[in-house]
């Protein structure tokens, strides 16, 4: 623990403690603020008392070794995991019984492990999907096919096209997924989540299953987004994560064991010793299938 | 075989416009500044307006349905108003099914409902006006739908097929338990309203053939069918029909796109309830009666079987599903007739073509007659499109 508590104020012991108020951080503007979160999936605990603070316009990484909690944690954010214990609040609101489909209308985007796109629709549909907050046609006017409802699909549809040219997909607009390279299928799921404008968005493994120069043109472009929105990243590749993230938090085993800018974390004993004898692993699946909690990303 | 073929040319027109899906595809490609000379003629073709061109393919249709009823016989005509309470309930199905995956056992008890609905308003002293209570029909059958769509969004595949297989056995038992209302086993006689003077004049004014009772019930049931699947297309083709399809295809990432699952699959059930009622008046009006042996189990397999055989998701699909279902089973018996066959023999081939026809289908066309056609499509301009940056 000691080590810990050093670097920062905001994570560590001090938020561990409940009754710090959220205002004794150090950004009162702090976009998501998880404090003290515990799951528990019957006698297992899954995380246990886990805070983190993403500010905006920061990327946050989300580090540790295999079964540590990370999608758990991710889950959490997305109301897909409900925590046992423990807060979260968005923008200074408190987000009690989150569901999932809420989260786009909040301003947070998720991707998924893996790509997650839709099969059966194009390029541009599933981007399009991710556009739907941004719909203003109703039923009706879809039902009569009323001019309202054709220049609502326009609109999505430009914003979906100017999504997918920004990550340079926009060739593959009329293709169904299931026939595109790998790395082209996480662009498109990652235009998808990007086409809402979300002020948070939440990055599961993005750069599995990636070449070495497609990842780093996926930091560049995760430093680049930093500009318009904050970032949680969960990521296995420490070279990316290192380069990209402005602040780290560490976990092992369900337990928060470090948390500051990279390298406090990268110098922090606690996570060497966390890595040390697991970091083969680490590396292996960094370098292709990532089933690492995967049993828990359904639940 | 032309029977079985004449109704999809006449009035595949209201499908086309889900045909037209994947023509659709080609003005995307075209402003995704992908290079592809037929997706910028065909743009042009089109009207750009979704209703514009969906109003011109049902113009198409209409004529061709038109046509198609006057230069056919009167036993035709009246196939062909079968047909047209089958399309309508297999285009909400479709749409249920095809585009939403969820299965239902259920429709045959929804269309019960909505004959039911028909015939009580009808034997009234002094009915309401058809289109009233054709609508009543439509709303009643949309409440029960809603009702089973609630129970239904929390099921997944053989746990919802068993809950609206429950629908499909009880719900027409309510009609004998109450029988005094409903008419019990005999069921309800339906006086379908004589045809108006505007509809006389017209067909003498068109062919001069006679306007009998069975032209107008066929003609109804065409301009139901017509409406039906414009407004089913208007929806297939929107934002609607998209976010329908998402739920479909991976439910963590709708969800996370900011979709509620549960609330959309209920609006599919709703929709093609509302497509249930319709048919199920409309096939009061035709077969004249509301029985319970007019609404069994066969009756909702029958329309899966006629979606999955036309192709799950499409309009045209359904309908051409329909027409088999409506066409295949007195050519086949007449084709046993032709081969010296006695009747019982010819009437037993039916079932059996039937049942080859499926599985066949199943084998080489899993996708159905237009999801197999719709794929070669995309295959040939995939190919097409690669072969281009060669050549330039």
């Amino acid at each position: 623990m000691g080590p810990l508590a050093q670097p920062t104020p905001t994570a560590g012991s001090t938020a561990i403690d409940r009754t710090a108020a959220p205002d004794t951080d150090r950004a009162p503007s702090a976009s998501l603020e998880m404090t003290g979160i515990t799951v528990a999936f019957g006698g297992v605990i899954a995380l246990s008392e886990v805070s983190l603070v993403v500010e905006p316009g920061q990327v946050h990484g989300l580090i540790g070794p295999n079964g540590a909690g990370k999608t758990t944690l991710f889950n959490v954010a997305c109301g897909i995991v409900r925590p046992t214990a423990g807060e979260m609040t968005w923008r200074g609101q408190p987000l009690r019984r989150l569901k999932p489909h809420q989260l786009a209308g909040l301003g947070i985007s998720r991707t998924l492990q893996g790509v997650g796109l839709f099969p059966g629709m194009t390029v541009l549909e599933n981007v399009m999907i991710g556009a739907h907050r941004h719909a203003r046609a109703g039923f009706g006017s879809a039902l009569f096919a009323l001019p309202r409802s054709d220049r609502d699909e326009r609109e999505l549809r430009a914003r979906a096209l100017a999504a997918l040219s920004d990550l340079g997909a926009q060739q593959h607009a009329g293709r169904y997924p299931g026939g595109l390279p790998y790395p082209v299928q996480k662009r498109v799921a990652l235009a998808r989540a990007l086409v809402s404008a979300p002020d948070l968005l939440l990055l599961d493994e993005p750069a599995s299953g990636l070449a070495e120069d497609e990842m780093h043109e996926l930091g560049e472009l995760i430093r680049t987004l930093s500009g318009r929105m904050s970032v949680l990243l969960v990521e296995h590749h420490m070279d990316l994560v290192m380069r990209v993230c402005d602040r780290i938090t560490v976990l092992d085993s369900g337990r928060q064991i470090a948390a500051g800018t990279p390298a406090e974390v990268q110098a922090d004993p606690a996570v060497t010793e966390a890595y040390l004898g697991d970091e083969v692993t680490a590396e292996e699946d960094a370098a292709g299938t990532t089933r690492t909690d995967g049993g828990r990303h359904h639940g | 075989m032309s029977d079985l073929q004449s109704p999809t040319t006449g009035k595949n027109g209201a499908g086309t416009a889900t045909a037209g899906k994947a023509s659709e595809e080609a003005p995307t490609e075209a402003t995704a500044g992908a290079d592809e000379p037929t997706a910028t003629r065909r743009r042009s073709l089109l009207p750009q307006s979704t209703l514009l061109r969906h109003l011109l393919v049902l113009l198409i249709a209409a004529v061709g349905a038109v046509v198609l009823l006057e230069i056919t016989d009167p036993f035709t005509n009246s196939q062909l108003a079968t047909l047209t309470y089958y399309a309508i309930a297999a285009g909400g199905l479709t749409v249920l099914t095809g585009m939403n995956g969820q299965i239902s056992l259920g429709h045959g008890a929804l269309m019960a409902v909505g004959a039911y609905t028909t015939a009580l308003f009808l034997s009234a002293d002094e009915p309401l006006p058809l289109p009233l209570i054709l609508l009543a029909a439509i709303v009643v059958a949309t409440a029960v739908g809603a009702l089973v769509g609630v129970a239904a969004a929390r099921l997944h595949g053989p746990y919802l097929a068993g809950a609206t297989l429950a629908l499909a056995v009880g719900l027409p038992g309510l009609a004998i338990y109450f029988h005094d209302v409903l008419g019990g086993e005999q069921g309800m006689r339906v006086r379908a309203p004589r045809a108006p003077e505007v509809f006389e004049s017209f067909i003498s004014a068109v062919s001069g053939n006679s306007a009998t009772n069975t032209k107008w019930l066929a003609y109804l049931g065409a301009i139901c069918l017509l409406i039906t699947y414009f407004l089913l297309a208007n929806l297939i083709r929107s934002r609607i029909g998209r976010t329908w399809r998402a739920v479909r295809d991976q439910e963590v990432a709708a969800e996370l796109a900011g979709i509620n699952l549960g609330a959309w699959r209920v609006l599919a059930f709703v929709v093609s309830a509302a497509a249930a009622g319709l048919a199920g008046g409309v096939l009061a009006l035709v077969v004249r009666l509301a029985a319970p042996s007019g609404f069994t189990l066969v009756l909702s397999l029958a329309l899966l079987t006629a979606i999955v055989i036309g192709g799950l998701g499409s309009l045209l699909g359904a309908l051409l599903g329909s027409a088999l279902l409506v066409f295949l089973p007195p050519f086949v018996t007449d084709l046993g007739a032709g081969w010296g066959l006695d009747n019982t023999e010819a009437a037993q081939l039916a079932p059996f073509v039937y049942g080859v026809v499926l599985i066949v289908a199943m084998i080489f066309a899993p996708a159905g007659v237009v999801g197999t056609l719709r794929m070669r499509w995309l295959t040939r301009q995939a190919k097409r499109s690669a072969a281009q940056p060669s050549r330039g």
